[in-house]
């Protein structure tokens, strides 16, 4: 049963993962791209603990908080860059 | 009993799963950049928090232990998806907020985005 219910939400993910690639590409300012792309952070997470479910292991979940932690990190600088032109004064 | 935490598991992945649909569909869907701005922000962090309940479920029925990495997964993200829809709203308010016109605080001070880069740096020697 768990496993029907684990293809639907890769199902999900993947297509979710593709509408923002789509988004990534054919948006029109650079504020969408960033928030495409966070949400692509997001994804991925749900990718990688729907990986983590699926094989049984607990391997994925460092890589899921790296990700997390990076994602955030990277949308700030991202965010910051948009305001004011550089990152670091 | 561990038939009970897979059903529990199953539902919360289908919950998850369609929530986390519904987020990137509306940032292709909807409209406006500020309203944009709802659907990931908020549709995709409630389907992650179903998967990693999902998971949680799944660990507690299959091995018989909780596992802490989804509790922690959850709260940072639960802490910093506000906070990275706040910077990208604050960007956009900066660079296009003269092309609409935004809508009244209620009082006599300005939307304190707006207001706080027009002070005074404070010394200190």
């Amino acid at each position: 049963m768990i496993d029907y219910a684990l293809y639907f939400a890769f199902a999900c993910f993947g297509s979710a993962l593709l509408m923002n690639l789509w988004k990534i590409v054919t948006a029109h300012g650079v504020g969408d791209r960033v928030l495409a792309l966070d949400t692509m952070v997001v994804n991925s997470i749900a990718i990688l603990v729907l990986m983590g479910i699926f094989q049984g292991t607990e391997v994925f979940f460092e890589a899921t908080m790296i990700i997390a932690m990076l994602g955030f990190v990277s949308t700030v600088a991202f965010a910051r860059f948009m305001l004011r032109g550089n990152i670091i004064e | 009993m561990e038939q009970i935490f897979d059903i529990l598991a199953a539902i919360f992945l289908v919950i998850g799963g369609f929530f986390g649909f519904v987020g990137s569909f509306g940032l292709l869907k909807l409209g406006d950049p500020m309203s944009r701005l709802h659907a990931p922000t908020k549709a995709t962090t409630l389907g992650v928090g179903g998967v990693l309940i999902a998971s949680l479920l799944h660990s507690f029925g299959a091995e018989g232990y909780v596992s802490v990495h989804e509790l922690l997964i959850t709260l940072f993200l639960f802490l910093t998806a506000p906070i990275t829809a706040l910077f990208i709203a604050k960007a956009h308010i900066h660079r296009h907020g003269d092309d609409y016109e935004l809508p009244p605080t209620g009082g006599d001070a300005s939307w304190a985005v707006l207001s706080d880069s027009e002070e005074e740096p404070v010394k200190t020697d």
